[in-house]
């Protein structure tokens, strides 16, 4: 992974800085068919080392098929796709081997000798430093992610891709997970591409928000605001702007201001349905 | 409604009569009571089946004299040297099959031509290739006894997670450590199955095949007690057969609690 410059400590706001650097992801004209569907056609796509990168989409937008081509996962033909070497995924659901006790599910591939000492301080920095030799399936599901993070995170990556690891977890869970996944961003400083359909924790997350729709990027949103983000007047700007890209007309349910709480009743799940 | 009935079970209940409603014991303890009166008082001749008292007596002159565990030892040793190749081979197997499209379409048409012929047919076979020594006795546990480990583990293998794979493959692991640390594991609990069924299958093919002109182990004691009508002997093996397949249960038990310990368990142990 090549970076020219000396990275940001704390990108609280997303600046023309780390546009200036190599790109730690590069993708031009990308293209990827099943068969006779082309799930992705054509896409562009750079971020830079340290960058947050939100990606919205709807079902069958091609949002997974673009993560697990960043991932390695899927052959990408010969086509230009550049990624650091170091990568990392967090899935939705966790993917611990239940076989494995939670240090050596981080410690999974680490060839080193130290494995069990760096696996240690990732679940520490997690918070999971007491459940070091519980089995994966006694953890309830929001430790089950802390632990993916862990293991996501003791590989140093230089890219961390985020399959809508919040989507099964609880809104309050979900918001501590929020909170957690932006300290260790700010720490480690991967390039992060977090691939979601919640717009709010798009928004409240990412330096940059990109709306996927057929395989192309449909539009592109600079988020610049402080964080922590409240969904004040410009959060809600942002928000319309791009519910209306995704085709959905807001209905504004922050009508109360604090975040959360009206949307948490308008929407049990924390999410847009789209 | 359901409320009320909860509330109920929780009071303190009356005392009664020990309820033998679930009393499991008492049906075999009657079978063996009624037996026992049987040959006592002759309706049953020792000739047709001795009591349990005679057999508990000749278990205990077998056991003392060595003949029970030497004969017990030789049987042991057949069953074990017929699983272990057959371990080999249906893990070898199975793998092969398993993990790969080309190894599934080679091998799984055969395994499953096998598994169409009785084990127990190919006897006359066996006895003109090998003759009537260890050899064909221990070739039919090995046959009997490869198809459900192959089987179970092949299945298992497929069974395995995929998403668990993925996941493994995105954190740098492949080929081998990708076996060893992932699929083997995930396809552990099926193998245990098919290990399982298989030890049942060992002991059962390991009672025919020691009707083959056996000169030493259980079904040599077994033939020679009927050359002499001695029932008491025969039912000893019986009991000895049917403590072989416990203990096999057992064992198999053990190994899955020690191995699959990280499985939440539906009942509480």
């Amino acid at each position: 992974m090549a970076v020219s410059q000396p990275r940001l400590r704390r990108p609280a706001v997303a600046g023309p800085l780390q546009q200036a650097a190599e790109p730690a992801v590069r993708l031009s004209n990308f293209v990827r068919r099943f068969g006779d569907n082309t799930v992705i056609d054509g896409l562009d796509l750079s971020i830079a080392p340290g960058e947050f990168v939100a990606l919205l989409g709807a079902s069958g937008s091609g949002k997974t098929t673009l993560l697990r081509t960043l991932a390695g996962l899927d052959p990408a033909g010969g086509q230009d796709v550049k990624t650091p070497d170091a990568r990392a995924v967090v899935f939705q659901d966790a993917r611990l081997l239940p076989w494995k006790k939670v240090w050596r599910n981080v410690a999974l591939g680490l060839s080193s000798g130290d494995a069990r000492a760096r696996a240690e301080t990732a679940l520490k920095e997690v918070g999971l430093g007491h459940r070091l030799d519980a089995w994966p399936g006694t953890l309830s599901g929001g430790e089950a992610q802390r632990a993916a993070l862990a293991r996501a995170l003791v590989r140093e990556p230089g890219l961390l891709l985020l399959d809508e690891p919040f989507a099964a977890l609880d809104a309050l869970t979900r918001l501590k997970m929020h909170e957690l996944v932006l300290s260790l961003w700010r720490e480690h400083s991967p390039a992060v591409l977090l691939v979601t359909h919640d717009v709010d924790e798009a928004i409240a997350l990412a330096d940059r928000v990109l709306v996927l729709d057929k395989g192309r990027i449909a539009a592109e949103e600079r988020i610049a605001l402080e964080r922590p983000r409240a969904p004040d007047l410009r959060f809600q700007a942002i928000r319309r702007r791009l519910l209306g890209h995704l085709g959905v007309e807001a209905q504004s349910p922050h009508q109360d201001g604090a975040h959360g709480e009206g949307h948490l009743v308008a929407f049990p799940t924390g999410e847009v349905v789209l | 409604m359901s409320l009320a009935t909860t509330y109920r079970i929780s009071e303190p209940r009356p005392w009664r009569w020990p309820s033998l409603a679930r009393a499991r014991w008492l049906s075999p303890v009657l079978l063996l009571a009624l037996w026992e009166l049987g040959a006592r008082t002759g309706v049953i001749p020792p000739r047709v089946l001795a009591a349990p008292s005679t057999v508990l007596e000749t278990f205990w002159a077998l056991t003392t004299s060595g003949e029970l565990p030497r004969n017990l030892l030789i049987s042991l040793a057949r069953a074990g040297a017929g699983l272990g190749v057959a371990l080999v081979l249906a893990t070898t197997l199975g793998l092969i099959s398993g993990l790969s499209r080309w190894g599934e379409t080679l091998v799984d048409p055969l395994m499953q031509i096998k598994r169409t012929i009785p084990v127990l047919a190919l006897t006359p076979l066996f006895i003109v290739w090998f003759g009537i020594g260890e050899t064909p006795k221990i070739l039919l546990i090995t046959v009997s006894a490869t198809f459900p480990l192959y089987l179970n583990l092949f299945a298992g293998i497929r069974g395995v997670d995929v998403r668990l794979v993925e996941a493994a493959r995105s954190f740098g692991l492949t080929g081998w450590s990708l076996v060893r640390e992932v699929i083997l594991p995930g396809a552990l609990p099926s193998f245990f199955v098919g290990l399982r069924y298989a030890l049942g299958v060992a002991v059962l093919v390991l009672v025919i095949s020691e009707q083959i002109n056996a000169q030493a182990g259980l079904g040599y004691l077994v033939n020679n007690a009927r050359d002499f009508m001695r029932t008491d002997i025969i039912v000893v093996c019986l009991v000895v057969y049917a403590l072989l397949g416990l203990g096999a249960d057992a064992l198999v038990r053990t190994l899955e609690r020690k191995a699959l310990a990280w499985r939440p368990s539906l009942v509480e142990q």
